[in-house]
């Protein structure tokens, strides 16, 4: 079966979330293209109220709130996706090996989850960050290795299930490489929940950068992001302006887009038939 | 008994799956009368199962009934309330399936899910329950039956849990009880005792039942009569006796025939190196031995056949054989030369000397890999093919295993029956260039008729090629068909070996003449005269 054939017969809620994903995408990949001025440029008077010259109005110092959220998207978006990518390499590999080695390998780097785990995420991000100073390159690194532990456990559990099986004993039997069982035998026989898991870990990352962001320790002024454009303008509120959560339901969206796409495709990967 | 106690006309059911609706019951009829057994035959995927559900007016997930009608006692089930069926099911109809260890709750003791129907809705008390519980045990001969029902379902055997299984059936007399294959996963000396008790609680409470399996023999000590199904259509329907002696129609007589296969045995070169010795080996899993002292030896170009039960230590055997199962004392040789105990130590060339064929093709095939990538795998890891060359060389495989390779090379194993993955198995293990082949359980998990196919390749390939097999199997009609030498395995030690026609000539040792009693004939009074004879005080 083709993808587009699948997508067709797809629910609906799954085709809009994959429409607003692919929208947030373009927007992402088009963002000089459909911003009107520059990401950190100041146009006009601080918190100007929307028009037809500021779309959405202007932050605190002045410059266009659509402009920056659209920059927004590429930021966040970017750098989640990273993370998560990151996160899935070292997670989910780490996790196959596990799961088809056992006995040292596993219990040593079962243990280390463990460890990473009994520390709250939040608190241990902060941790690290205040120490390794907070740019983009190590808030990717740190929480890609946060949440690596989660993704660990999943693709241990989900291999375990296949290492079991006869034809993994058959390829061992064979003399195969670890190599070969990890990406021919074990990993496309686990890809189906581990995708799921992926769409799931990503709005997890987006929410944390943001968090982070929100609390000035994610990714730093004058780039725009999504989570610290709320913090910036949260003034506005008081005078009962809908602006500053803007930026914040643009994370919502995204993050409900994603799961219905996940939905769908744990509920293909399960097998349930439609009756 | 003018009025059947169920009656079924022209019943249609549908299954979904492929996203469609397909037929699986295709009009079939059955009346049933008071105090009859009648027995249901068929291969997997006849329908057997799902007739016998319908007869409790329920279909399965991803079933539905379109048609006919299900008349129980006068009460048209398929148009009844559910709360009428409810009352109807557990009181008046019973059903037993065909794993008790998966059906029991492992939460809760045996006696309270024993009397929960019974209380419930029967209105009787809590005692009286318990009370008709003990004596239930009892008739069906269970080990302490004032106590075995404050037990847990892992505590008790297969065998004894299939029968608290019955007995619970029978908690509230009821009119119909659906045996749904109660014996299929228990081993043949267990199976007597379920069969013999099954049957003399049949009789005592006068219920008519269902009994539904695919073999032969089981039916005919059970049944009154005999139904044969297949593709949810019905073939034959006669009297056990007569459908046995005189059956009719052509699929009935290969069913009937399928146990006459048996191969030409050959001698033993008793001269040479054997291919294959294990000597004085003994395992364990972790501190629990599973081998004690085993030895055997394999020729080449033999069948050398292992025996036993579930628990006998055969397949550990092949574990230890392959190296999965370190041996902690004794030596696997092979061709006069001792192989290391552990797979991981073994050569490349070692390892491609002996492949593997398993009991269940389903998992041992990689459902993401297509043939040509399963059966071509061996080839380029072991002999370097690539390209053009692998094609062919697969091509010609799959040739002599007897699947067309312009239909097959592609395709993935769940595009295949279990017969054809049991042969892509064959073909992984030939492509290789294997000398010893070992076979663990490899036809049990299939049809009767499939299985006969699978043996004649097996044979014929040995003939071309003469590879040495090593059958692990609890099925003795497969050892009397194919073994050249026959190893009889229990609790993890060899208790008896020889050819095979010493094998099965009487004077038998003890426990090999055990076995082979317990395996069913194709004669219906051959139930009785075996109890009658292990009754019997030994001369």
């Amino acid at each position: 079966m083709n993808l587009l054939s699948q997508v067709a017969r797809a629910p609906l809620s799954a085709k809009f979330g994959l429409l607003i994903i692919v929208l947030y995408i373009a927007v992402a990949v088009f963002a000089p293209v459909l911003a009107p001025y520059g990401e950190t440029q100041v146009v006009g008077e601080g918190f100007a109220p929307w028009s037809g010259q500021f779309l959405l109005g202007t932050d605190n110092l002045g410059r266009d709130m659509f402009s920056r959220l659209v920059y927004g998207a590429r930021n966040t978006l970017g750098i989640a996706f990273l993370t998560t990518t990151l996160a899935f390499l070292l997670g989910g590999l780490s996790g196959l090996v596990a799961a088809i080695k056992g006995g040292w390998i596993d219990q040593g780097l079962s243990r280390v989850v463990d460890v990473l785990m009994a520390i709250p995420q939040l608190i241990f991000a902060l941790l690290i960050l205040s120490v390794v100073g907070t740019n983009a390159t190590s808030l990717v690194l740190v929480i890609a290795l946060l949440d690596s532990t989660r993704v660990f456990r999943l693709s241990r559990a989900v291999a375990m299930t296949v290492v079991v099986q006869d034809f993994v004993e058959a390829a061992r039997l064979r003399g195969e490489g670890l190599w070969w069982l990890v990406t021919r035998e074990v990993l496309p026989n686990a890809a189906a929940p581990l995708i799921a898991e992926f769409g799931l870990r990503f709005c997890f990352v987006f929410l944390f950068i943001s968090a982070l962001s929100f609390l000035g320790l994610g990714i730093q002024p004058p780039t725009a992001d999504w989570g610290s454009m709320v913090r910036d303008n949260a003034v506005l509120i008081t005078f009962g302006d809908i602006s500053p959560l803007l930026p914040a339901l643009a994370v919502a969206l995204i993050t409900v887009s994603v799961n219905f796409v996940v939905d769908w495709m744990l509920h293909k990967s399960s097998g349930l038939k439609e009756c | 008994m003018d009025t059947p106690l169920l009656e079924i006309r022209n019943l249609q059911i549908e299954g979904h799956y492929e996203d469609a609706w397909h037929p699986l019951i295709k009009g079939i009829d059955l009346t049933l009368q008071r105090g009859e057994v009648l027995g249901l035959i068929g291969e997997s995927g006849a329908g057997k199962s799902t007739l016998g559900l319908a007869a409790m007016g329920y279909a399965r997930d991803g079933c539905r009934i379109t048609g006919g009608s299900v008349c129980f006692d006068g009460i048209q089930l398929l148009q009844a309330k559910p709360e009428t069926l409810r009352k109807l099911r557990g009181l008046r109809i019973a059903y037993v399936a065909q794993s008790a260890a998966a059906s029991f709750n492992p939460a809760h003791r045996l006696i309270d899910q024993h009397v929960e129907t019974a209380v419930i809705n029967g209105g009787i008390s809590r005692a009286q329950a318990e009370r008709e519980a003990v004596e239930l045990y009892r008739v069906l001969r269970l080990p302490n039956p004032e106590t075995i029902g404050q037990r847990y379902p892992h505590q008790v055997s297969g065998g004894q849990l299939q029968r608290v299984m019955t007995a619970m059936a029978m908690a509230c007399h009821p009119d119909l009880i659906i045996f749904d294959e109660p014996t299929t996963a228990l081993d043949v000396t267990t199976q007597i005792e379920v069969l013999a008790a099954i049957r003399d609680a049949v009789k005592t409470f006068g219920s008519a039942a269902l009994y539904i399996s695919h073999d032969l023999a089981v039916v005919a000590q059970m049944a009154d009569r005999i139904m044969v199904l297949r593709h949810g259509k019905l073939v034959e329907e006669a009297d056990t006796r007569s459908m046995l002696s005189q059956p009719q129609q052509d699929y009935t007589k290969s069913l009937w025939a399928v146990r006459s296969f048996r191969t030409e045995p050959k001698a033993c070169p008793t001269q040479q190196v054997p291919l294959l010795e294990v000597r004085q080996a003994c395992a364990s899993y972790g501190h629990q031995p599973v081998l004690h002292d085993v030895s055997m030896k394999l020729y080449r170009g033999q069948t050398l056949a292992v025996i036993g039960e579930s628990g006998s230590g055969k397949s550990s055997t092949a574990r230890l054989i392959t190296g999965l199962l370190p041996a902690t004392a004794g030596q696997v040789m092979y061709d006069g030369e001792a192989l290391p105990v552990d797979f991981r130590r073994r050569s490349k060339e070692q390892l491609r000397r002996i492949q593997m064929i398993y009991q269940i093709p389903d998992t041992a095939l990689n459902p993401r890999q297509r043939i040509v990538d399963i059966i071509g795998r061996p080839l380029t890891f072991y002999l370097g093919l690539k390209g053009k060359a692998l094609r062919a060389r697969v091509a010609e495989l799959l040739e002599m295993i007897e699947l067309d390779p312009a239909v097959f090379m592609e395709r993935q194993p769940r595009e295949l029956s279990g017969g054809q993955k049991q042969r892509i198995c064959i073909a992984r293990a030939l492509a290789a260039d294997p000398q010893l082949i070992i076979c663990d359980e490899v036809t049990s998990a299939l049809d009767q008729l499939v299985a006969e196919g699978v043996l004649k390749l097996l044979n014929r390939i040995q003939q071309q090629l003469g590879v040495a097999y090593l059958f692990i199997t609890h099925d003795v009609a497969t050892v009397r068909a194919i073994a050249d030498e026959v190893v009889v395995m229990q609790r993890g030690r060899v208790v008896d070996q020889g050819s095979r026609s010493a094998i099965f000539t009487p004077p038998y040792q003890d426990y090999t003449g055990l076995l082979f009693s317990s395996e069913p004939e194709m004669d219906p009074d051959w139930l009785d005269h075996l109890l009658a004879k292990r009754a019997a005080p030994t001369v």
